[in-house]
């Protein structure tokens, strides 16, 4: 039984989602595979070898494959698949967006964003913005899976010595182009690997208001998160938000400021270490959940709260 | 253009649910159903393309009880011009018609209909997959655009920008495709009495999964549904000094 894992990356390098999938599939047990697809991604492919616990990795490596396209990555992995057990995506946009796709072509009903392993077929995953955890068993021949990156500890990222062979791309579906990207930029931890996260509501008031979260995350070296609201209100970019729709983080400490806490943001940070809520409302949910909480005027307490750290 | 919306009857997104005391579900009984949030921002843009001149007819598709046929009428009320009701009662959460299974009757509709395009929400928020628009598109070889915020038809194409984990991305899919929708794609209009009354009387057709030689076996047996660690929250300190030394020294984590 030989797993294969899907690497997260942007051609130039191996993103740590990757890693937390490795984590999952060592969880299995297995042979464990990375696959590699992109264009100039000889780099990744050459971090993905060294992953502690990688037996091999499948190089695909194509123009067509550069930018994600769902119908052009679909293909080579269709075309390895029947060699495998399992094969595990991160659960990022990119193997979202793909892994159905294969799935739907080999018959198979995925399973996704599983957060735990019963045993090789059975896997928890939440449901209904994560109020019920699901286990449930596959009876396909193929387990194709994503996975939680916050759910599983990192495969070490050094310690792996795996071969690397090149496999085929099968070229240009025709069927869509990449046109553009924007991409946010952010010299900051990864929202979803930190370690603490900052993150802000509708109660910022403004994009100038944010600022005061920008000060506190930079004293504890921290990533920035947002609510749903302060991202419709165009405060911060919408790869800033926490919940439901939009990242899931699981960091050591949270710290929700002017956040009420819907169950669609709950469901994307409750399962962080230590949760802080500061809000003026004394009875605003996020309090249910918090660890410490600290009712007062925000725009009063941050400042403190970043001078005194 | 003719443009097909598949549409969910599921829990609405603001009820708190309880999980089943026997682990075998969710319970939904006198439970408040809605369109899935995401099928209400699908209808709506397929509505604004046909407000544009761009599209045509709009037809909605719903599987699921007999139920889900106010969810249709929902979506006509905003201006869907038909519907197809595909009723079973085999649960649509977890447990019963799966997203394969789903995309496998879609597509047997997709064969009749023949829309040039398919707009339909990224997930529902019930078994929050998010993989029906994908496997759709894979079954019928059809190009793929999903997590879209903006949609723009250009010539035979579709140009559409979507929500990735770096920021946006935009892609230019080939027609027919799938579209499948994020939250920040537009804001769903409400339906006005008139409008609610004359969707009673717009065509729709009841059919079953056996009508499009669907087999709708699960391939995922739910072994159990379990409510999630609870939290202990609720402790609240006076000051921010207070707050550090607790970080620091109770919780550890500064």
């Amino acid at each position: 039984m030989a797993i294969l894992v899907l690497a997260e990356h942007d051609n130039k390098e191996l993103k740590p989602a990757t890693l937390h999938a490795v984590g999952a599939a060592a969880k299995i047990g297995g042979d464990i595979h990375v696959l590699v697809a992109g264009s100039g991604c000889g780099s990744v492919a050459d971090a993905a070898a060294k992953i502690g616990g990688v037996s091999k990795v499948l190089k695909a490596d194509d123009a067509a494959l550069g930018n994600g396209l769902a119908e052009n990555v679909a293909p080579v992995i269709l075309d390895v698949a029947k060699n495998y057990s399992h094969i595990i995506g991160p659960a990022t946009t990119t193997w979202k967006n793909i892994l159905p796709r294969v799935a739907a072509l080999l018959d198979v009903q995925q399973i996704s964003d599983i957060i735990g392993v019963i045993d090789a077929d059975t896997f928890n995953r939440p449901i209904y913005a994560g109020n019920a955890i699901a286990t449930v068993k596959s009876s396909d021949s193929i387990r194709i899976i994503t996975a939680r990156g916050t759910a599983f500890d990192k495969a070490p990222a050094d310690g792996g010595s795996a071969g690397i062979e090149d496999i085929a791309a099968k070229g240009d579906s025709g069927l869509s182009s990449f046109v553009s990207a924007e991409v946010s930029k952010s010299d900051r931890p990864e929202l979803t690997a930190a370690r603490v996260v900052v993150s802000g509501g509708r109660a910022l008031g403004s994009t100038e208001g944010f600022k005061i979260i920008e000060e506190l995350a930079d004293k504890l070296n921290a990533a920035i998160g947002a609510s749903r609201a302060a991202v419709d209100a165009g405060y911060v970019p919408n790869d800033y938000q926490v919940g439901q729709t939009g990242k899931n983080v699981a960091p050591e400490l949270y710290i929700a400021i002017g956040i009420s806490g819907a169950i669609q943001h709950l469901a994307g940070m409750k399962d962080s270490k230590v949760i802080v809520a500061i809000n003026k409302d004394a009875d605003a949910p996020i309090f249910g959940i918090a660890d410490y909480g600290l009712v007062g005027d925000l725009f009063q307490i941050v400042p403190e709260l970043t001078s005194k750290l | 253009m003719k443009i097909l919306v598949p549409v969910k009857r599921a829990v609405d997104y603001s009820v708190k649910i309880r999980v089943k005391a026997d682990g075998t579900g969710v319970d939904l009984n006198n439970v408040k159903m809605s369109m899935n949030p995401f099928d209400e921002i699908a209808v709506e843009e397929a509505v604004r393309l046909k407000e544009a001149g761009k599209a045509t007819e709009i037809v909605v598709v719903s599987i699921g009880p007999a139920k889900a046929q106010d969810v249709i009428r929902t979506a006509m009320a905003v201006g869907a011009d038909r519907g197809i009701l595909v009723q079973t009662d085999a649960p649509t959460d977890i447990g019963g018609v799966e997203p394969l299974a789903v995309a496998k009757i879609l597509k047997a509709i997709v064969e009749g209909e023949k829309p040039d395009m398919i707009i339909m929400g990224k997930q529902s928020i019930d078994d929050d997959s998010n993989q029906t628009g994908q496997m759709l598109a894979a079954l019928l070889g059809w190009g793929q655009a999903t997590f879209a915020s903006k949609v723009e038809i250009d010539g035979g194409n579709a140009k559409v920008t979507r929500e990735v984990d770096g920021g946006l991305e935009t892609v230019s899919v080939k027609l027919p495709a799938i579209v499948t929708t994020d939250l920040r794609l537009n804001e769903p209009r409400y339906a006005a009495l008139p409008n609610i009354m004359k969707a009673k009387s717009k065509p729709m057709e009841t059919k079953t999964p056996a009508d499009y030689g669907v087999d709708v076996a699960p391939r995922l047996s739910v072994v159990k549904v379990a409510e999630p660690a609870k939290r202990q929250g609720g402790g609240k300190v006076s000051s921010v000094d207070e707050l550090i030394d607790k970080l620091k020294n109770e919780a550890k984590v500064l």
